[in-house]
């Protein structure tokens, strides 16, 4: 068992570490993943954050929702920024003492799989303590979603809109986690907010290790994947029930999934509660959901057997 | 009208941690949630979901909604296990 572990929603009450009054948008997927890393975090904590939605939003100068700590940066360097107070903190240790600190790094999808991955890359590789969120919402929400390289296979955006040339995007979600985990850094995981106990749980072994660690979480976000705010937490449950999100981790290049999803729900229950994908449902593009089913089922598959072998 | 902290300080900086408090969001509603007491449990489940936190926990265990914040997206009322919070017109 691990040191620490959360077992119960009651001892985390309390622990909130951002205010309410934020100007994020009703039912935002983003900050209930936020909020709960937040509560699961080891204190003190200092908060990096790159240019992103939850920037724009948690920090409407001259007020802040964070009550801790909290830099925010240009889009790319959010993991640099995060390598270089990791390194203050060691020269300060070296001079005053001890200075026990818990880094977290925020980026958007945009920020993490697209402009920031070479700065993450570098911080990767130098072996930096830091935990790096990226939390997924699958396009550019904040400058009015634009497809990025976490978009998946056939969804709408403003820049890959349905229409007679092509079916929304035409390729498949780069996987992140994969290209985070061949750096062999100590710990890797996915996780969703609706599963709240796996992801405050994953955040507390994520820190427990002296070195880099990675969380990537699904934030739905019901303005750019057009469905009902209330929907949030349901479709981000669906899509880890559909293994549309694999929730799994790499502990030291081990392989575990952590949710098993024995008997999967139709890939196209997650799909018709979004206005962005719900189109590959017609039966003109029953090919583009063909692809994109191969492609889950194809990773999970993988999943299943790289887990296999290490138990 | 919603005051808001002008003060600017050198570099960025922003001085008072957790400074939204000023602005209330529960402009923004819509609808309200309202919760039923007698089918509340006290699970939480609502509070752990809430993107603001403007759900609070009662001195019996139980919950009730801090209206100033709220911005009314019905998370709570959707994922509440006995069904006990419902959404009703402003």
């Amino acid at each position: 068992m691990l040191v620490g572990e959360v077992k119960s929603i009651k001892e985390l009450y309390g622990l909130d570490l951002i205010a309410p009054g934020h100007r994020a948008c009703a039912g935002c997927g983003a900050l209930v993943a936020v909020r709960q890393i937040l509560m699961a975090s080891k204190k003190p904590l200092i908060v990096v954050n790159a240019t992103s939605c939850l920037e724009v939003t948690s920090t409407p100068y001259p007020q802040t929702m964070w009550k801790v700590p909290w830099v925010h940066l240009l889009f790319e360097n959010a993991a640099t920024a995060a390598s270089g107070i990791e390194a203050a903190l060691k020269a300060l240790s070296r001079k005053y003492g001890r200075q026990e600190h818990y880094i977290i790094a925020f980026g958007g999808d945009g920020g993490t799989f697209d402009i920031g991955i070479q700065a993450l890359s570098g911080a990767l590789e130098r072996g930096h303590r830091f935990l790096y969120v990226c939390y997924d919402n699958e396009a550019y929400m904040n400058t009015g979603i634009q497809r990025s390289g976490a978009t998946p296979l056939g969804a709408a955006t403003t820049t890959s809109p349905v229409g007679s040339k092509i079916v929304g995007k035409v390729q498949n979600k780069k996987d992140l986690l994969e290209i985070v985990a061949a750096h062999r850094i100590p710990y890797a995981a996915t996780a969703s907010p609706s599963h709240w106990k796996d992801l405050t749980n994953k955040v507390r072994k994520a820190q427990s290790y002296d070195g880099p660690s990675f969380i990537h979480v699904i934030a739905p976000c019901n303005r750019g994947w057009y469905f009902d705010p209330s929907y949030t937490i349901k479709v981000a449950r669906l899509a880890v029930e559909t293994r549309y999100w694999p929730l799994y981790e790499v502990e030291n290049g081990r392989y575990r999934i952590t949710h098993s999803v024995p008997s999967p729900k139709p890939l196209e229950e997650f799909l018709k509660v979004q206005r962005r994908l719900s189109h590959m449902l017609l039966p003109e593009n029953a090919e583009v959901l063909e692809r994109l089913k191969a492609y889950v089922d194809e990773r999970w598959e993988r999943l299943q057997k790289l887990s296999a072998c290490f138990t | 009208m919603v005051k808001v902290e002008t003060a600017i300080l050198p570099g960025g900086v922003v001085s008072r941690p957790g400074s939204t408090t000023d602005y209330k969001t529960g402009t923004w509603r819509v609808k309200k949630p309202t919760v039923d007491l007698n089918k509340c449990t006290g699970c939480l489940i609502c509070w752990i979901y809430c993107p603001e936190p403007a759900i609070l926990k009662r001195h019996d265990g139980k919950i009730e909604f801090n209206y100033d914040y709220c911005k009314g997206c019905g998370i709570c009322a959707e994922e509440c296990p006995p069904k006990a919070i419902s959404m009703v017109e402003e």
